[in-house]
């Protein structure tokens, strides 16, 4: 099989080093200018599984606010960010909310939970 | 309930001023006070609640609320006071603030150092002066932040963005999750200004499309927007005719620069560098004024909040260093109080370290003539800390008296001195 060239940017931190991934079908041959190990993992990940962090907000019932900002304690695949939005849209959660408190468990079968962000205070 | 005076003060809470209550405390100060305009801790980090906060400082990757939760747990153990809900009015150079709230009314405060913490402000659209209508329709990327994130509702359906920072790119990820259309987002640099990773994970991901070189021409639309018209511009900033695009839209968001927030720093005469817009600053975050510090998005704009909770402490641990060196300062002096027949007395104070070094000369007058052999007694209460014989005093000779190096321990115990003149 030839060896292609895919270039990608790297999301991991906020340097955002521009990689170039020389692979064979799924099989990466050399990754070039990552500056760390990180930048590694992710052009194997961006490759065959790309995943995303989804953070969002999710209705609550007498909080000082009308929302909790919550976020996926990992990055789930991204062909499933609409899906769970969609699933996040239906939850609705009863102040006092603690920041890390489990929002969604096992988010669509991911094995990722879904976490508040913040505290927030009952009124 | 506020005290009236206090060791350091820090005018505003996201993470600069968080950092440095935190770090204030931990170098020593005693009384540290936060003052808040919003009814919450955090600043603006409740609104960014996007991932990406802490990968430097904290080695973990937090929303930004949840970043800042670290902090003002830490603000709550180490038992900083916080005056939320409140806006500082005004601040002297000589470290008084007023400030108003409805659970205080209106206050003063003394303090012997101020951090000032209170970050940047948005660039609006008559500070970029974009031709066109005034329909409803055009907000600045950190307004429609807080409404769709904190308020919860979506200040529309059709978007273009104007500015490809790092706020802009952020909202049109946030937009699209919520369910609208981002149609644009227009940069008019030929480069991306916010950071790559968000072009990627919030624009590519979503296929947003971005065009460099380009702006916004003119807004149409009475009511409300209806479009906009984009247009190419040459290596000048100017348009180039013949490029132009209508697109339609009902929402405008403007990500177009940060400006330091220093209403109050010139208020209190620290003066501003014209690039930065924020205070000259030394190594140890002083503004000009002394006692008077600055940290954060106040000073310049930052691209990272590691960096912002970084300077924070080092302004808190300057603005600690700088009140206790005042406490030890004011512990350190001796006041010199009229007695008998003393009208007044310079110095009005005295550092009571100055008799390590030499004598201490005091001058002063009497007020009534004495012709006849006197003493001029210098007393800490009732004992006798040195004497002088004259021969006589009169209001119109000044009546000099030397505090020898040789009483520095009886001066040591004395917080009060007294001059007096008695007749031998």
């Amino acid at each position: 099989m030839a060896e292609e060239v895919t270039k990608m940017i790297c999301i991991t931190c906020p340097v955002g080093c521009s990689l170039e991934v020389t692979r064979e079908g799924m099989t990466i041959i050399k990754v070039d200018g990552n500056q760390c190990k990180r930048g590694l993992d992710y052009a194997e990940s961006e490759l065959v599984d790309p995943r995303r962090m989804v953070p969002t907000t999710v209705k609550v019932r007498g909080g000082v606010h009308p929302l909790v900002p919550v976020c996926t304690a990992a990055p789930i695949p991204k062909p499933l960010i609409f899906k769970l939005l969609a699933e996040l849209r239906k939850v609705e959660l009863q102040a006092p909310i603690h920041v890390g408190q489990v929002v969604l468990g096992n988010a669509l079968g991911t094995g990722v939970d879904v976490l508040a962000s913040r505290n927030l205070v009952a009124i | 309930m506020l005290k009236q005076k206090y060791d350091v003060v820090v005018i505003g809470s996201g993470p600069a001023g968080l950092g440095a209550a935190i770090e204030a405390k931990r170098a020593g100060a005693e009384d540290v006070l936060i003052i808040e305009r919003a009814k919450e801790l955090g600043g603006i980090l409740q609104q960014c609640i996007h991932n990406g906060f802490g990968v430097e400082l904290l080695k973990e990757d937090l929303p930004g609320p949840a970043y800042a939760q670290r902090f003002i747990d830490e603000v709550a153990q180490l038992g900083v006071e916080t005056l939320l809900d409140a806006m500082v009015l005004d601040v002297s150079p000589h470290r008084h603030i007023y400030a108003t709230s409805k659970w205080s009314g209106f206050v003063e405060l003394e303090t012997r150092a101020i951090v000032l913490a209170m970050g940047c402000r948005e660039r609006t659209r008559a500070q970029i002066r974009v031709p066109g209508t005034r329909p409803a329709g055009v907000y600045t990327a950190g307004t429609a932040q807080r409404f769709v994130n904190i308020e919860g509702f979506m200040p529309g359906e059709r978007f273009v963005i104007l500015g490809s920072g790092d706020i802009g790119m952020i909202m049109a990820r946030r937009l699209t999750f919520e369910g609208a259309k981002v149609k644009r987002v227009l940069e008019l640099m030929p480069f991306l200004t916010g950071l790559t990773r968000n072009y990627v994970q919030c624009l590519l991901d979503f296929d947003i499309p971005l065009q460099l070189g380009h702006t916004v021409s003119r807004i149409l639309g009475n009511k409300r927007v209806e479009a906009i018209e984009a247009v190419q511009v040459d290596d000048q900033f100017k348009p180039i005719p013949g490029t132009e695009e209508i697109i339609p839209c009902d929402t405008l968001l403007l990500s177009v620069g940060l400006i330091p927030e220093n209403e109050l720093s010139r208020k209190a005469g620290v003066a501003l560098d014209p690039v930065t817009r924020g205070p000259f600053v030394d190594e140890s975050m002083q503004t000009n004024v002394p006692g008077i510090f600055a940290a954060g998005n106040v000073v310049h704009v930052y691209d990272l909040v590691d960096w912002v909770t970084d300077a924070g402490f080092l302004a808190g641990r300057s603005a600690a260093k700088f009140a206790i060196a005042e406490r030890k300062r004011i512990a350190r002096q001796v006041k010199l109080q009229s007695g008998d027949n003393i009208r007044y007395i310079v110095p009005h104070v005295m550092d009571k370290e100055s008799l390590a070094n030499s004598d201490q000369r005091l001058q002063m007058r009497v007020i009534r003539p004495i012709e006849g052999r006197v003493w001029v007694e210098v007393l800490d209460g009732e004992e006798l800390v040195t004497r002088r014989g004259q021969r006589y005093v009169r209001p119109g000779e000044m009546v000099t008296i030397d505090i020898p190096q040789k009483a520095y321990d009886a001066v040591q115990k004395a917080d009060t001195l007294t001059v007096r003149v008695v007749q031998r």
